[in-house]
């Protein structure tokens, strides 16, 4: 049967015909659709959402070593933070097979670096397959997990957001029939002493020999064939091959589904038959450096684009470039228009915690999440971000180098969880004076409201035990922890006025849930009353979608997208906002 | 027109502000698309669409489809709920294709805290910049014959759809297939509304 499915709804299917039995994941996009579909095949499928990229690997690692087949699924910089277990597992292998599907981000439309996984198939010496749509992602899952059993190693599946996010039709079938776990010990194999370690190093480098010798006969890797006189060759992966089948009609493409280890003899044999080879890869030219150090001369990075995602626009540029023929580039948007940044919803609990902290003259260290948009005008509440946790951690070091303002990092709840923690207890264990902030929204916001083990509820619905982040807080030996309620504002400046003023580290929880969660408003829709309005712009400061004004005249408040919150009331002198 | 190997594609954009309903309207053509035999791609950008950001949704069919994205240039018809939007995105048009644009302006933060301007004369523009334009108040009339302004999308769709060469049973198939049970009607009466426009 053929459904219109998207990359990430082709991924999960093909993972539950595989046989799948436990997968494990920490959102990110544009990966978070994958687990969110598989949980849909429960109870064939044990799915969860692991605290974060390092557990779900490790989660899943245990699992496969009893013999049934497991699935992880992350964003490109998940990946950082499962590397330790994946470099590890490399050596001492899986029995049932285990895919780890890694969805990189070219382009950046929301991450914070380009980072290219193939970069870490070959340091973690694991093999990658790179499906272009979603019609190839369901057999291209089924043949991962066949060459994970039978070279005993994790699989990357490398997606990217354009793969994810667009549907194509595919051909879904039934699922195959798994075994039961048992795990059968083997200290030679699963515990990487130096004794037994040394040996399964060279073990890995015996299998990449014979994987790039697969590969070079594998189905995952294609010519489609040009309607040109086939001299002209280019060696691509992924959507990138499609596009150019697009834009480049006389050009026999080789597109690489299993990209390494290299599939040396196929390069070999599809340059020898081809007069001129261009290599188009989205991010690093790591396809084109290997092609180069075959003695195949080609044209790659020196016409195509290093960085951002390769659309065919920026491909008919290329294709200029490459063949000389003209390129008429299209007009760009008029400059005058509006930009549309994203920006905190109305009504957004985290909108009074930042507009607090611009009352303050503080450093913000931040974090990511939807509180990453407090970065913006008018609000400007956040100095630097780096990575989950980090915003907790670098302001321990803002700290102890002596910077003269105080510093406030701030995580969300699932951010806490996830790495926050050890930040926190950095903080607290080395005599930190952080202010600390967890703008606790009760979910996964950014990514679309995802639980986490604040939450009290698992990937599989079932209700949990919901971890406190006030306990967790004091067992780390943080004394000062408060709880205040973000949309009042005299409480929330008052917090910070006492948290900033003490010589220790402290903890404030900003608790109300996620508005877009909870899909009902804080309180009634509020109006500006035009008579008492002195068009001070008061209200405008808080950066709240639901207040407008064009033109520098007084604001008005849209009935539509008012949720109530209160604060316009509150910043507002004149007592011109009310019900 | 844009020929994917020798095959003829057709490309649709859509564009608004996250919560209009433009993923609805993309599906909708998607699975139209489907029904009438064809290959179909879709491809969304919505990363952060429901905190006040623009959305784009392409739906490319034919006889086989590679690639989900449309070059600048080539597209068939262009569907707009937000005036600005449809400004932005105009260069995806080739030359004389349909654009549908509804009149709401939904104002940015940008504008509200000074740092931009809503283009007073976007109606002008829009006339300039297109040279087929139905400029519509589908909001408005959403309102006005329906009762809810939420089918303004569905009354874009009918409009638009004057601009592809899909049946209408495989419209109101679409439709039926995409949204819940109890609108269906509502959501076909608007369609086909708007194929009067």
């Amino acid at each position: 049967m053929k459904e219109l499915l998207s990359g990430n709804e082709a991924i999960a299917r093909g993972a539950w015909e595989a046989g799948v039995k436990v997968a494990a994941g920490y959102p990110g996009t544009p990966s978070t659709e994958i687990l969110e579909n598989l949980v849909r095949f429960k109870p064939d499928v044990y799915c969860e959402w692991a605290p974060n990229e390092k557990v779900a690997l490790e989660v899943a690692a245990g699992a496969a070593l009893t013999g049934v087949r497991t699935l992880v699924t992350m964003k490109h910089v998940g990946l950082n933070v499962a590397a330790d277990p994946l470099m590890t597992l490399s050596y001492i292998g899986i029995v049932g097979g285990m895919v780890v599907v890694v969805a990189d981000d070219p382009g950046m439309h929301s991450s914070q670096t380009e980072q290219d996984t193939r970069q870490y198939a070959r340091l973690a010496k694991v093999p990658v397959i790179e499906p272009g749509r979603a019609r190839e992602a369901i057999p291209f899952v089924k043949h991962a997990f066949e060459i994970s059993e039978k070279y005993r190693c994790p699989v990357i599946l490398r997606s990217t957001t354009g793969v994810s996010h667009s549907r194509a039709l595919a051909e879904t079938g039934p699922r195959m029939v798994s075994g039961a776990a048992e795990f059968k010990a083997n200290p030679p194999q699963f515990v990487p002493i130096p004794l037994w370690g040394r040996k399964l190093r060279v073990k890995v480098e015996e299998r990449i020999a014979a994987q790039a010798e697969e590969a070079a006969a594998s189905p995952l890797n294609r010519v489609l064939q040009g309607d040109g006189s086939g001299t002209f060759g280019i060696i691509s992966s992924g959507l990138t091959a499609l596009h150019c089948r697009d834009l480049f009609p006389e050009a026999d493409i080789l597109k690489l589904g299993w990209s390494w280890p290299f599939p040396d003899a196929l390069l070999n044999t599809f340059a020898a038959g081809h007069r001129r080879i261009a290599v188009i890869e989205e991010a690093d030219p790591i396809l084109e450096e290997h092609v180069k150090s075959l003695g195949i001369s080609c044209d790659g990075k020196n016409v195509v684009p290093r960085t951002g995602e390769l659309t065919p626009l920026r491909l008919a540029e290329v294709r200029s470039k490459l063949l000389g023929v003209p390129f008429q580039p299209p007009a760009p948007p008029p400059e005058d228009l509006p930009g549309r940044p994203p920006i905190l919803c109305a009504g957004c609990p985290h909108r009074g915690i930042f507009y607090a902290l611009s009352r303050f003259d503080v450093i913000v260290t931040g974090d990511i999440g939807c509180y990453s948009l407090g970065v913006f005008p008018p609000l400007s509440r956040t100095d630097v971000i780096l990575c989950m946790g980090g915003g907790f951690s670098m302001s321990q070091g803002m700290v102890k180098a002596g910077e003269k303002r105080p510093v406030v990092g701030i995580v969300g709840d699932s951010t806490f969880f996830h790495s926050g923690i050890t930040g926190l207890l950095d903080i607290v264990y080395n005599r930190g004076n952080s202010t600390l902030v967890v703008v606790d929204n009760r979910t996964t916001a950014m990514t679309g409201h995802q639980d986490h083990p604040g939450t009290g509820m698992t990937l599989m619905g079932e209700p949990t035990a919901s971890a406190s982040i006030e306990k967790i807080a004091a067992a780390c030996g943080m004394k000062r922890i408060r709880v205040v309620d973000p949309y009042k504002l005299d409480e929330v400046m008052e917090a910070f006025r006492e948290e900033l003023a003490v010589a220790e580290p402290s903890l404030i929880i900003s608790r109300a849930p996620c508005l877009l969660k909870e899909r009902r408003p804080v309180g009634a829709v509020l109006k500006i009353d035009t008579d008492r309005c002195r068009n001070c712009k008061a209200c405008l400061k808080l950066g709240c979608p639901a207040i407008e004004s064009a033109g520098g005249e007084k604001p008005s408040i849209s009935h539509q997208l008012c949720a109530g919150c209160g604060l316009c009331g509150q910043v507002c002198r004149f007592g011109a906002i009310g019900e | 027109m844009w020929k994917g190997g020798s095959v003829i594609i057709k490309n649709i954009i859509l564009v608004g502000v996250g919560g209009q309903g433009i993923l609805l309207a993309a599906r909708i053509v998607a699975a139209a698309a489907v029904r009438a035999g064809f290959d179909v791609t879709t491809n969304e950008i919505h990363g952060m669409a429901q905190r006040g950001g623009s959305v784009t949704a392409q739906i490319r069919y034919g006889e086989e489809v590679y690639s989900p994205l449309i070059l600048e240039g080539t597209a068939d018809v262009l569907g707009a709920l937000e005036a600005v939007e449809a400004l932005r995105y105009a260069s995806s048009l080739r030359p004389g294709a349909l654009a549908v644009v509804s009149r709401q302006a939904i104002i940015p933060v940008t504008v509200s805290s000074g740092q931009a301007k809503y283009p007073e004369d976007i109606g002008d523009r829009l006339q300039v910049t297109f040279q087929r334009l139905k400029y519509l108040d589908c909001t408005g009339l959403a309102e006005e014959k329906f009762g809810n302004g939420r089918v303004a999308n569905l009354i874009l769709l009918g409009a638009l759809s004057n601009g592809l060469d899909l049946p209408g049973e495989a419209w109101h198939g679409a439709i039926g297939e995409c949204v819940k049970p109890c609108f269906v009607e509502l959501n076909r009466n608007a369609f086909e509304y708007g194929r009067t426009l």
